[in-house]
C-alpha cells in the first residue's frame, strides 16, 4: 500500500512536471498570465509529491518490507535505523529518487523564496527546471522504478555493502547532490535568460544566490567523500583521481569558474556569453558525472549495478538537455552585447585569468577521464588513467592561478594600478618568502614541489587577509577605527577572503600529506614496539568485539612519544556477517598537525599481525580548508545586498517573443 | 543593455558566429563517443598481448615458500594459467576457491604476487589454501606492467607456445570457468 502510494506519488510528480514545464513556456511566448501563473504552485505541489514518495520509500527501509525489491536488496534488519534510513540512497534507484527531490526541492525554493525575479522570468525558469525533472522522472518511472513489488517476498534481504555502512557516507550523497543538482537552477536560468534574449547586471545578480548554495554544497559533499574515503578504504590517501571523483571534481571547477564569472556580469554587465557557457556546461558536467556512475561506462568503486537500457536513456538525456542548450546558445548567445571595455591588469583581466585557467583545468580533468573509454572506442587498447596523468596536468595549472589569486582579489575593477597592488600585498609576499625559508632552514624540506605547495598556501592565505588589513589600516587612525573599519567591511568580502584562505589552508594540507607521509608496514607481536615519526606504538593485542551486524577482530596500540603516554588507537577487521564481506576500521588519532592512522592487517606466523602504520602531517588541513571555503560560501550567501536592492527592470524587453 | 534591446536576436550577423557553434559540435563529438563506449561493457578488457608471446620478466620466489621464482621460461610446454593475486586484494579471496578447484583437477596456475609483503602472501595461502605451481614476487608491480594488469585479480590462459591466449579481469567465478576457461584449457590440450 504505501509503496503503491509512492509509486503514484511519482507518476503524479511525473504529470505536473510535464504541465510546469510546457504551460509557463507557451504563456512566456504569448504572454497568457494565467498559463504563466501556473508555473510556482506547480513547483510547489512537485516537491510535496516527490516528498511523499521518498517518504514513502524510506517508510518501507525502516519497516523493512521486503516484498519491495528495492528494499529486499539493499537492507537488513539487523542493520542500525540510521543506516536502514541511508541506505534509501545507496543504490541506483533511490538515489535516484534523492535526485530529482533534490531537483524539485531546488524549484520549489525559486519559486518560493524568487521573489524579486520578474514574473514571465521566474515562469521559465521553473519550466526549464520542470522539463530537467521531466526527463529525469520518466528515467525513474521507465527504467529505475523504486517501487518495484517482489513476489514472493523474502523473509529477509540481502543487506546494504558494509563500506556504506558509515556517517560519513550517510551524508555524502545528500550533499553531493545538493551541489550537483543546485547547479540545476544555474543552468535553468542561463536558458531562460537566452529565450527571453536578456543577460545583464540583474540578471547575474539573480543567479548569484543559487549558484553559491550549490557551490557550497558540492565543496562539502567532495570534502565528505574525501573524507570518508581516507578514513574508510584504509589506505590512507585522500583524492584518487577516480572517474567518479572526477565526475564531482568537474562540475566543482567549472562552478567556481561560473562564480567568478558571473561577479564581472554583475558588476560590469561584460564576458556574458562566456558566463552563460558555463552555467550550461557546469550542470552539464553534473550530469555526464550522472551518466558515468550509471551507465557502466566506466569502472569505478562508485558505479552502480550497470545496464544498457539505463545508459542509453540517460545518454538521450543528456543529449537532448545539453544538446539542446548548447544549441540554444549557439542561436542566441552572438546577439548578446558585450559591455564595458576593461585593461588586461584590472578586477575583470583577473578574473578571466581565473576563467581560463579553471576551464582548462576542467577540460584536463575531462580528458583524463574519458580519454580511456574514447581510446576504447576507436579500437585502442584498454588503458586506465591515473594520478601521475593528473598531477602531471592538473597541478601546473594551478600553480599559476594560486600566485595570481591574491593579486587579482586586490585589483581594481577596469583599470587597475599594479602599483597599488604591491603596496597592499608586498608584506605579505616578504612574509610568504620568509616563512618559506624558515620552513627549508627548520626541517629538511626539500627543494621542490614540496616547498612550492607550502609557498602557494602561504601566499594564498597571507594575501587574502592582507587586502582587509591593508584597507583598514590605510584609512588611517588609531586601533579601534582600524578594527571598526575591519568589522564594517560587506560580509561578501569577508567570505571571500575566507574562501581564499581556506584554499590556502587547503593546498599546505594536500602538499603536508603527499610529500611528507611517512608509512611503516611490518609485523609485530602483542607486546612488541616500533617506531613512526618520533612515536612509539606498542601493539597491545587483538581481541574479537561485536557490532549490530558485524564481528570484528580489533587490534589496540598504545602510543607514546619521549615516554609520555600519547594516545590509545584501535583497528578493527569487521566482517559483516550479512554480507559476507569484510571492512577495515583504521584506528586515528587527529590533531591539527598530524594524524596517526594505524590498521589491522592479516594474522602472520606466531601470533604475530601485519599492521600498517601511517603518520599524516597536517591531513586534517585538507577538510578544514574546504570547510573553511564552504563557511565562505555559506557567509557571502547570507550577504543582504543579495537579497534586497537587486534591480529590477523597467520593462519587458522586446527581444523576448522568440521563446 | 539598451543596445542590445534595440538590436533583434539575429542569428549569423555576427561574423565570429561560428565560434558559438563550437560547444554544441564539440559536445556532439563527446556524444558519439559516450554513445559508442554504453555497448561495451568495462569488465571485458581485452589484452593487446592476446596471441603473443608473453612478455620476459623473472621474477624472484616468495621468500619462506619455496626457491623456485617463476620467470618467462616457465610458460609454455602444456596449457596453464597465470594469476595475478595479492593478499590486500578482497575480489582475490572470493576468487580463490575457484582457483584451488582448477588446482585439484590438475590444472597448472603459475602466479604472480602483485605489490605484496610476502609475509603477508604467505598468510593469505596458509589461510585459504596454495592452488599455485610457481610464484613470483613481484614487489614493485614490474612484472605486472609488462603484462598489461589492469587491476589485482587477473587472470591469463597461456598456451603451450608460450603465447597468451585469453585474459580475465577481476575474479573467476564459477561459471566462468564453465563457459570460457575449461573449454579454451580443453581446447588447448588437443
Amino acid at each position: 500500500m504505501i509503496a503503491e502510494l509512492g509509486h503514484f506519488a511519482l507518476v503524479l510528480a511525473f504529470a505536473v512536471a510535464l504541465v510546469q514545464g510546457t504551460l509557463p513556456l507557451l504563456g512566456a511566448a504569448r504572454r497568457d498570465a494565467t498559463l504563466v501563473a501556473v508555473a510556482p504552485p506547480a513547483a510547489l505541489v512537485q516537491l510535496l509529491l516527490i516528498s511523499i514518495a521518498f517518504g514513502a520509500l524510506t517508510h518501507l527501509y525502516v519497516v523493512s518490507d521486503f516484498s519491495v525489491a528495492n528494499v529486499a536488496a539493499n537492507s537488513h534488519q539487523s542493520k542500525p535505523l540510521v543506516y536502514r534510513i541511508s541506505g534509501v540512497w545507496g543504490n541506483h534507484e533511490g538515489s535516484l529518487l534523492l535526485w530529482v527531490w533534490i531537483l524539485a526541492l531546488f524549484g520549489a525554493a525559486v519559486a518560493a523564496f524568487g521573489r524579486n525575479l520578474p514574473v514571465l522570468f521566474k515562469s521559465r525558469v521553473l519550466a526549464i527546471q520542470a522539463l530537467i525533472g521531466v526527463g529525469f522522472l520518466a528515467f525513474m518511472l521507465f527504467t529505475s522504478n523504486p517501487f518495484e513489488r517482489l513476489d514472493p517476498a523474502p523473509l529477509e534481504g540481502r543487506g546494504l555493502n558494509p563500506i556504506l555502512q558509515d556517517p560519513g557516507l550517510a551524508m555524502h550523497p545528500p550533499m553531493l547532490y545538493l551541489g550537483y543538482v543546485g547547479f540545476s537552477t544555474t543552468f535553468s536560468f542561463a536558458i531562460a535568460g537566452l529565450l527571453e534574449g536578456r543577460i545583464d547586471p540583474s540578471w547575474a545578480r539573480w543567479l548569484r544566490p543559487w549558484t553559491l548554495a550549490a557551490w557550497t554544497a558540492l565543496t562539502l559533499g567532495i570534502a565528505l567523500g574525501s573524507w570518508w574515503a581516507y578514513y574508510e578504504l584504509g589506505w590512507g590517501g585522500f583524492w584518487f583521481w577516480d572517474p567518479v571523483e572526477n565526475a564531482s571534481f568537474m562540475p566543482w571547477l567549472a562552478g567556481t569558474a561560473l562564480l567568478h564569472s558571473a561577479i564581472v556580469v554583475e558588476k560590469r554587465d561584460t564576458l556574458k556569453s562566456w558566463t552563460i557557457l558555463l552555467a550550461i556546461l557546469t550542470f552539464a558536467l553534473s550530469l555526464l558525472g550522472t551518466f558515468l556512475v550509471r551507465s557502466g561506462v566506466l569502472t569505478s568503486v562508485h558505479a552502480f549495478a550497470s545496464d544498457p537500457a539505463r545508459g542509453v536513456f540517460i545518454l538521450a538525456l543528456l543529449v537532448v538537455a545539453v544538446g539542446g542548450a548548447l544549441a540554444l546558445y549557439a542561436w542566441r548567445a552572438p546577439s548578446l552585447q558585450g559591455g564595458g571595455m576593461f585593461a588586461p591588469v584590472s578586477r575583470e583581466g583577473a578574473l578571466l585569468l581565473n576563467n581560463l585557467l579553471l576551464a582548462s583545468a576542467t577540460a584536463t580533468v575531462l580528458l583524463g577521464t574519458l580519454y580511456p573509454l574514447a581510446l576504447d572506442v576507436v579500437g585502442g587498447p584498454k588503458i586506465s588513467v591515473g594520478p601521475p596523468y593528473f598531477n602531471a596536468t592538473f597541478v601546473p595549472l594551478m600553480i599559476p592561478l594560486f600566485l595570481a589569486l591574491p593579486i587579482g582579489a586586490v585589483l581594481a575593477w577596469k583599470r587597475a594600478d599594479l602599483v597599488g597592488a604591491v603596496q597592499r600585498l608586498w608584506l605579505a609576499a616578504v612574509l610568504t618568502v620568509a616563512l618559506s625559508v624558515g620552513l627549508v632552514l627548520v626541517s629538511d624540506l626539500e627543494l621542490g614541489l614540496s616547498l612550492i605547495g607550502y609557498g602557494l598556501g602561504l601566499w594564498l592565505i597571507l594575501g587574502s587577509l592582507a587586502d582587509p588589513l591593508s584597507r583598514a589600516a590605510l584609512a588611517g587612525g588609531g586601533f579601534g577605527r582600524f578594527w571598526r573599519r575591519l568589522v564594517g567591511l560587506p560580509r561578501a568580502s569577508w567570505a571571500m577572503v575566507l574562501a581564499h584562505a581556506g584554499l590556502g589552508v587547503l593546498v599546505i594540507g594536500v602538499t603536508a600529506t603527499s610529500t611528507g607521509q611517512s608509512e611503516r608496514i611490518l609485523t609485530m607481536k602483542p607486546g612488541e614496539t616500533a617506531e613512526i615519526a618520533g612515536y612509539e606504538v606498542r601493539f597491545e593485542g587483538v581481541r574479537e568485539v561485536r557490532g549490530p551486524n558485524w564481528i570484528a577482530r580489533r587490534g589496540t596500540f598504545t602510543v607514546s612519544r619521549d615516554g609520555n603516554f600519547v594516545t590509545e588507537l584501535a583497528s578493527d577487521k569487521r566482517f559483516f556477517v550479512v554480507e559476507q564481506r569484510p571492512t577495515t576500521e583504521a584506528g586515528i588519532h587527529t590533531t591539527l598537525l598530524r594524524d596517526l592512522y594505524f590498521v589491522l592487517g592479516e594474522p602472520a606466523r606466531d601470533g604475530a599481525w601485519t599492521v600498517r602504520l601511517y603518520h599524516n602531517p597536517l591531513v586534517v588541513w585538507i577538510w578544514g580548508g574546504a570547510v573553511l571555503m564552504a563557511l565562505g560560501g555559506l557567509l557571502s550567501l547570507s550577504d543582504r545586498r543579495l537579497r534586497v536592492g537587486a534591480p529590477r527592470p523597467a520593462r519587458v524587453p522586446a527581444a523576448m517573443s522568440a521563446g | 543593455m539598451k543596445a542590445q534591446l534595440e538590436r533583434p536576436a539575429t542569428p549569423g550577423s555576427n561574423r565570429r558566429g561560428w565560434l558559438y557553434l563550437l560547444p554544441v559540435l564539440l559536445f556532439a563529438a563527446v556524444g558519439v563517443f559516450l554513445a559508442l563506449g554504453l555497448g561495451r561493457d568495462p569488465q571485458t578488457l581485452p589484452s593487446v598481448l592476446i596471441d603473443k608471446p608473453a612478455p620476459a620478466f623473472a621474477l624472484p620466489p616468495l621468500p619462506g615458500r619455496d626457491e623456485r621464482g617463476f620467470s618467462s621460461a616457465d610458460l609454455g610446454g602444456r596449457p596453464m594459467l597465470v594469476n595475478i593475486f595479492a593478499s590486500w586484494c578482497v575480489p582475490c579471496r572470493i576468487e580463490h576457491p575457484v582457483l584451488d578447484q582448477l588446482a585439484r583437477e590438475g590444472v597448472t596456475i603459475h602466479a604472480i604476487n602483485y605489490k605484496d609483503a610476502p609475509e603477508d602472501a604467505l598468510a593469505f595461502l596458509r589461510a585459504l589454501g596454495d592452488p599455485f605451481d610457481r610464484i613470483g614476487a613481484d614487489r614493485q608491480g614490474r612484472a605486472a606492467i609488462d603484462w598489461g594488469v589492469y587491476g589485482v585479480p587477473e587472470t591469463f590462459v597461456v598456451d603451450r607456445g608460450g603465447r597468451i591466449r585469453y585474459r580475465h579481469v577481476g575474479p573467476l567465478q564459477p561459471r566462468d570457468l564453465e563457459r570460457t576457461i575449461r573449454p579454451l584449457l580443453a581446447e588447448l590440450a588437443r
